[in-house]
């Protein structure tokens, strides 16, 4: 696998992640310059979360080298992390938790704030602004338990924007969501993608989905990238009935496409 | 309020305050943390160092803490690198406590009178080491939340968004487990091992019944803690009965008060409710 030229912003060099019991990713190679939008699928336990935790360091990496900014991740993880602004997938959230939304929105300035220095004035605003981007500011007072699954990704997106990153990092964003919220995410995704100048990286089972911004495709199978290129070049039915195992039908529609899984078409 | 006027009853009164808002801090922090039964551990754990001090004739207090500070010297890396979740590691460790303590119990010779009342404690005898050793351990507590506020509560929202964002989530955690052990140990002379868990519970699962905010739910515990105390202190002082004994039972008393005035109680059973 060839990396990618002219500078790369982050670079990951034949890089195996293990479990207990199972190989999570092995061998891979993968380059993404500054700016880019990418797009990560495959099926379950393919290794996508993990690839992606590889990145800021979440995942225990056993061989291969990261590279982010420029640096190797481990002596420089904390300095690394504070760039990268993290949406996991799913946060387990009791109800009940004496946690305002506001509270952990600003979260994120916490990985910019040093130890002793109390938050500013700036950084309330920082705050709110992000807040306002991505339309929550009359949640803000809520209790963080008392959100829907919806509102809940879109303070995880905001707290992520408080950390002011050069990369964003997104786990399923739109899973368990109705078409509605999932609507409203992936247009919330697109736009701070394009507005902040970031580098995204994004999970997603529902490859139909993928934003426009999304211009590039990764698709992983049992720890391995077994396609990266143009999101177009990555969608084509051969492809991702090798990717599933089954029959896929692509329907484009203007500017989507539809993908029907099965035999019945 | 002539009863004041004692020394005893003043080392009462202040013992109690101090260890209302110490165990209650900390009460906080493993409430929130889901691991409540570390109370249980760490206070076997003081009870086992105690009678082992006894038996060598070494205070008991420095038992106490040296014991507690081993038990959490395990919880937290066998909680991680075990894979196991961390009210299971409390338990293993409890349960090795608790043998350990009923066999250093079997082998003191003699009467073991001194042993069994760090069961229950002894509020009225408190001495002026005792309040100062109390005095100082409510403080780190106070001192370590007010340091670590933000991370603390980035780390009981999330862990994983925690090491995201780069906050030393591990050392913060295993500095609560050990805190556990230095509040307990601290506590034990005084509210005993068999009631210090309350003491530490109690008040702060009441004010989690109460508070959407962290900071209040901090303040509330205290407040609950202390008035549990000073009440149990008057109620023994007017009715003659163990201070111990009705220090818990205030306590959860106001636990239940605090359950069913709870504006979350319908809350409860739901958990990220969908659109």
């Amino acid at each position: 696998m060839n990396l990618a030229q002219n500078n790369p912003i982050i670079e990951l060099e034949d890089v195996t992640v293990t479990y207990p019991h199972h190989t999570a990713l092995e061998s891979i190679s993968l380059a993404v310059r500054e700016k880019e939008f990418v797009g990560i699928a495959g099926p379950n336990g393919a290794g996508k979360t993990t690839l992606l935790c590889a990145i800021n360091g979440l995942s225990h990496i056993l061989c291969g080298t990261v590279c982010v900014f420029g640096k190797n991740l481990f002596p420089h993880i904390a300095a690394i992390r504070r760039d990268i602004g993290y949406v996991p997938q799913i946060i387990a959230c009791d109800p009940r938790i004496p946690l305002r939304v506001r509270e952990v929105v600003s979260m994120g300035r916490y990985a910019r704030i040093s130890f002793l220095k109390r938050f500013s004035a700036e950084d309330r605003n920082i705050v709110e602004d992000a807040a306002e981007v991505v339309g929550i500011r009359r949640l803000m007072d809520r209790p963080i338990g008392h959100l829907s699954g919806g509102e809940q990704r879109k303070v995880a997106i905001a707290r992520a924007l408080t950390q002011e990153p050069r990369i964003l990092l997104l786990d399923e964003p739109v899973s368990h969501l109705d078409l509605n919220a999932q609507a409203a995410i992936l247009a919330l995704i697109e736009k701070v993608h394009a507005e902040k100048n970031l580098t995204t990286i994004m999970v997603s089972h529902q490859l139909d989905l993928l934003p426009e911004s999304c211009n590039r495709l990764v698709l992983l199978k049992e720890g391995r990238i077994v396609f990266t290129g143009a999101t177009q070049e990555g969608l084509k039915e051969g492809i991702l009935s090798r990717l599933y195992g089954c029959p896929v039908k692509i329907i484009r529609n203007g500017g989507g496409c539809a993908i029907r899984v099965g035999t019945h078409f | 309020m002539e009863i004041l006027q004692y020394q005893f009853m003043q080392h009462a009164v202040l013992a109690g305050i101090l260890a209302g808002v110490g165990c209650s801090l900390i009460g906080v922090l493993i409430v929130s943390l889901k691991i409540p039964f570390l109370g249980v551990t760490m206070s076997h754990a003081g009870f086992a160092g105690a009678v082992l001090g006894i038996m060598l004739g070494v205070n008991p207090l420095i038992c106490a803490f040296i014991f507690c500070c081993l038990a959490s010297l395990f919880i937290g890396p066998i909680t991680d690198r075990a894979d196991l979740e961390p009210e299971v590691a409390v338990g293993i460790i409890f349960s090795v406590m608790l043998g350990l303590a009923f066999l250093f119990l079997a082998f003191l010779p003699g009467a073991k009178t001194e042993a069994l009342s760090l069961m229950w404690g002894s509020i009225l005898a408190v001495s002026r080491f005792d309040v100062w050793v109390i005095a100082v351990s409510a403080l780190v507590v106070i001192s370590f939340l007010i340091l670590f506020f933000r991370q603390i509560k980035t780390i009981l929202f999330n862990r994983q968004v925690a090491v995201s964002l780069g906050i030393p989530e591990r050392s913060i955690y295993y500095a609560i487990i050990f805190l556990s052990g230095v509040v307990i140990s601290a506590n034990l002379t005084t509210i005993g091992g068999l009631l210090i868990f309350s003491l530490v519970v109690n008040p702060a699962a009441a004010a989690f019944q109460i508070a959407y905010n962290f900071k209040n739910m901090c303040i509330l515990a205290s407040i609950f803690g202390v008035s549990s105390c000073l009440f149990g202190l008057w109620f023994s002082y007017v009715f003659n009965v163990p201070a111990g004994a009705v220090i818990i039972i205030s306590s959860s008393i106001i636990f239940s008060a605090c359950l069913a005035l709870s504006p979350k109680k319908k809350l409860r059973h739901t958990c990220c409710r969908n659109e």
